[in-house]
Formats: structure tokens, sequence, C-alpha cells
């Protein structure tokens, strides 16, 4: 399926990456590219076949749902761009 | 005494435990070759003082009778692993700065056996390539070069660095990680030895995700059974990674000699694939010969849904990309560009931090997961894996090993190949199908190409069959009887 500037803007939005107008045309051309080809999976049978979730023949562990690391909030803030212990700091978002 | 830079990891711990010569010295020896080397811009991070306070360590443990299996053993770690206090990139410049508070359980695992820590080897951003050009940092230089043409080459990727430094004798061994074929196609192109464990081998936890399904980590070195031992250590069970099995890794050097008589080995007829050049398929001949001579029999299998593995891993791979790439939002680590607002705070730190490769693979991802393309693309890729990962069951059901060749070409030139994503995609087409099963791969050299540059042949195994893999290759390694070195090599040209 080919992929106009529009939708790339809109996929651009939902991956929190800002595009310019020049880069929207450039990548629609590639990412149509991409997808074409990846289409020719449509050639495959797939009816009645379940969808691989994991390659690895085991159950995921249970574990008791306790704490197993923690208390270090200066460990957890130290590679912050801007914090104020003991948080993060972000742009205002409630006015 | 050979240069400390020319012995294999074997000799070296060898020659550690005699006493020939002192890890300290063994280290020293690796730095200055590093810092010699600067031109292939194989590390990102250098840590000669780290190495040479873990090497005295050693020594004063090799002194008290208590080292370890790779005590006093100089590496490269690519920088995808988290190393303690240590700038950790993933090659990318929305991790500036970045210093993790943590080690990787791989890493952990390699410095409890005793090794040393060189640097942290460059990689294509987020382990997303196959030629090292991605990097934030720069593109690696192949220490490798066509006969009579001094052109840099690429080294491969995502691993090039970690393949590049093992090459030039700048390091006895690395660490790398395989999502499609990242260890073993820098091993190829660079002339050494790489092997992707078994998917759940390797713990996990620790190494920077980029699509946690195929993710998995590795050893590179100059021989099979270098790559054997540092794997050895590296692997085992994690609890902190809900994927990484419950199994005890067997023993991987005990039977590495004991040769191939009596295996079936599968060579599958989909690998031949249309232009596949005369001289990859020739290689791949002659290791059918060699394995045959060895006393091997060669199988001819089919694998059905090969051609369909790269476009169902250009599905996969990039969303669960776009998932695990979600955390880099400017809040709790590396870059951040301002905003007026926080979603332009994050939109603006991704689209400055993220590089032109990433950002595609992010966008191809959020695509493929979105309202109404679910089902069409992810959930169509994931049974198009279950028709893969048939394949090669019902293959293990006749061998008990499977012989490609590792990559369709020798190294290219660098530079080449940046202007068509799908043509650098190909690169992976015999390693992908493997990757997507989650099976054990190894590459080791098997000869030069007309022009002189090396060429590999991959080594395909059951799940958790690493033994048998290792063995084949071992077998390959000593009939190849590879010993062409690059052009530069321990920092000199």
């Amino acid at each position: 399926m080919a992929i106009d500037p529009k939708t790339v803007a809109h996929i651009a939005t939902l991956a929190r990456i800002k595009v310019t107008e020049a880069e929207k045309s450039a990548l629609a051309g590639e990412l149509s590219n991409i997808m074409r080809w990846i289409e020719q999976l449509d050639a495959v049978d797939t009816s009645g076949v379940e969808p691989v979730s994991s390659v690895v023949d085991a159950v995921l562990p249970w574990r008791e749902d306790v704490v197993t690391a923690g208390g270090h909030p200066e460990q957890v803030l130290a590679n912050a761009p801007q914090a104020v212990p003991p948080f993060f700091a972000v742009p205002k978002v409630v006015e | 005494m050979a240069a400390l830079t020319e012995l294999t990891l074997a000799e070296a711990r060898d020659g550690l435990s005699r006493r020939d010569f002192s890890a300290r010295e063994l280290a020293a020896a690796h730095v200055a070759a590093i810092a010699g080397a600067r031109a292939l811009n194989a590390f990102i991070t250098e840590t000669p003082d780290q190495a040479l306070a873990m090497a005295e360590a050693s020594d004063r443990r090799i002194a008290a009778g208590d080292a370890g299996p790779l005590e006093g053993i100089p590496l490269a770690i690519k920088d995808l692993f988290c190393t303690e206090g240590v700038l950790t990139t993933a090659a990318s410049h929305i991790l500036d700065g970045f210093r993790p508070p943590y080690e990787s359980t791989v890493t952990a695992n390699l410095w409890r056996a005793g090794a040393v820590m060189l640097g942290k080897a460059n990689l294509d951003e987020f382990a997303m390539g196959s030629s090292n050009m991605t990097s934030h940092y720069g593109a690696v230089e192949n220490p490798w070069r066509r006969r009579g043409d001094n052109r840099p080459l690429v080294p491969g990727g995502s691993s090039g660095g970690s393949a590049a430094a093992v090459a030039a004798r700048l390091a006895l061994g690395a660490t790398g990680t395989d999502t499609g074929g990242s260890i073993r196609q820098p091993a190829a192109f660079c002339g050494i030895v790489g092997i992707k464990p078994t998917y759940g081998r390797c713990s996990r936890w620790g190494v920077v995700a980029f699509a946690s399904s195929l993710d998995q980590a590795g050893s590179m070195a100059r021989t099979v059974r270098d790559a054997a031992m540092l794997l050895q250590a590296m692997a085992g069970h994690d609890p902190k990674d809900s994927t990484s099995v419950p199994l005890p890794v067997p023993d991987l050097l005990g039977g590495l000699d004991d040769g191939v008589k009596g295996l079936r080995i599968g060579i599958p007829r989909e690998y031949r694939v249309a232009g596949l050049s005369e001289e990859i398929d020739g290689l791949w001949r002659r290791g059918v010969e060699w394995l045959k001579d060895a006393g091997a029999e060669p199988v001819e299998i089919s694998l059905p849904h090969t051609s369909y593995a790269l476009p169902t891993y250009y599905i996969i791979a990039p969303a669960e990309a776009s998932s695990n790439l979600a955390r880099y939002d400017g809040v709790r680590f590396g870059l951040r560009v301002p905003g007026d607002t926080l979603d332009e705070m994050y939109e603006n730190t991704r689209a400055a931090g993220f590089g032109a490769e990433v950002k595609r693979r992010v966008l191809i991802g959020t695509y493929v997961l979105s309202a109404g393309y679910y089902d069409a693309y992810y959930l169509k890729a994931q049974r198009v894996r279950a028709r893969i990962v048939e394949d090669f069951r019902n293959a293990f059901a006749r061998v008990d090993a499977i012989l490609t060749p590792t990559a369709p070409s020798a190294a290219f030139a660098l530079g080449e190949k940046m202007d068509d994503p799908i043509a650098m995609y190909l690169n992976d087409v015999f390693t992908v199908p493997a990757s997507l099963a989650g099976l054990p791969g190894v590459s080791v050299p098997g000869g030069l190409s007309a022009d002189g540059l090396p060429l590999g042949l991959q080594v395909l195994g059951r799940a958790f069959d690493e033994a048998t893999v290792l063995r084949v290759g071992r077998a390959i390694e000593r009939a190849a009887a590879f010993t062409a070195k690059p052009a530069m090599i321990g920092g000199r040209a």
C-alpha cells in the first residue's frame, strides 16, 4: 500500500517524531517502497496458522509480587536531563 | 614470543597461567594497539584505565591461585551492553551522556569470569543496520582492503566495531548482539568467528533493546574455540530476563574437536538464491566437500518459506523497535531538546536524537501496529513466522545441522547501498530466517574472495544445541585453514 505524506504525518505524530514538510514527502516514498516489498507476504497461505508469540517453549515464570530492587531515587534520577529530586522535571502540562 | 595481540584467547589464557606474561602486560599491549588504530573508529569509548585496573586485579587473582576461566582476557564490549558508570550510547545521539547505574547480566558474567574491559565498541545506531554506517559516532572501517585497492570497506553490522576490533587484533574477543544477523554478517565481513546462540540462552537484561523477540547476545573471536570460551561464560539463566531459559549451559568446549563423522548436514536448496555469486556458491560447495571429507553426510533439504523471511523480519523487528524505543522521550535519560509543550519536547527530542534509519524503522513499526493495520501486517507476519519455524522443525527432524553461506557478498565500500534501504536489508537474507526461529548459528571464515576479502560459512543448529553448531564450525575451521590477515593489524597498516 502506498503511504502518502498525510499518513506519514499521522504516524509521525503517533511516534512523537517531528518531521518537516520535505521529510514527509521523502519518507512517503521510502516507506511506500518498503511496504510494497513487504506485501509479497500476501502470497503465503497462513489460514489456520497460529501467530508466533514466542519461539521459546517456556511458560513465563511466576514470582512473588514483592519489591526486589528499589530505594535508590538518586540512581533513578542520575541520568535525568532535568530533575527536582525526587521527581523528573518536564515542561508545564497543566496551567 | 609473538606479539601479545597476535595470540588467540586460548593461547593468552595458557600464557597467563604459565606466567609467561602478566594480565597487565596483555591489557597494555591491547590498549596501545587500540590507541594506534583510532582510524578504524572501532570504539566509541576507550576505557584504558579501567582495563589496566581490572588486569591488575586479575594478576592478583592469578597469583592467589584464584583465576576465573577468562582471567585477564581483554575484550571489546559492544556499546549496546549497559556498563555501570561507563558511557553507554547504543551509537545514538538520543542516549547522550547516559551512564547506567547497573551492569548488564552478560557483561557481569564476563567480569565474574575474570575478563577485562578495553572499551565500548561502535555499532549501527540501536543495532539497526548491516554496515555500521548508521552510527551517530561515525562509520567503522573494516581492517581488510581489497587487493590493490585502498578504498575503505564496511565491517558489516550491526556489531561492526566488535568485528573490526577483533580482526585488527585490538581485542582477543568481543561481545556482539544479533537480531537478524548482526553478529554473523560482520564476523563474515571481517574474517572472524561469531556465534549467535539460541534465543533465551543469554540474558537480555541490561542490553539496550531493539526487537525483544529476536535480540540475542553472542560472542566474536578469531577462532571457534575462543568464541566458545566466551559464550560459555556469557550464557546462563537469569531471573531478571523472563525469556532467559532455566536450562543449564552445556559444556561447549569438551566436544569441540570430536569431528562431524556420522552427522547429517542439511543443504537448503532455497538458499541458492537468484543472482548468488559464483564465488559464494563455490565456497558453499567447498564447505559441503570439507564436511563430507570429515565423515558427515550432506542431505539436500527444503526450507520453503525462506524467501519470506526478510519481509517478515521487516514487519516484526520495526514493530517491536517502535515499542521499545518509545522510552526515549527526553525525560529520564539522554538528550532533551526543549519545546513549548510536553508533546513538542518529545517530538523535538526524538527528531534530533534518532538517525534516519532508526526513524524509518520506528515509523514503519508504528504504521504496521496502528489501528486497522495490525491484523494485515503484524499478525500476518507472526503467522508467516510460524511457517518459518515449522520449516526448520521439519528440517531438523532429518539433519543435525544446516550449512549455508553467511552473507550474499564480501564487504562492500563505505557509503554503498545507503540510498536503498532494501538493498541493505538483503545483506541478511541468509541470517534472518534462523533469527526468526530463534535458532543458534555460527559464522566461520571459509576463504577469500578473488579480490582478497574474507567470506564466511554459516552453520545453524537445533534450539539449545550450540555444542553441535560449534563442533561443525570447528570442522570447517580446520578444513578451511584460514590464516589470511587484514591489511591493518594492531594499529599498524
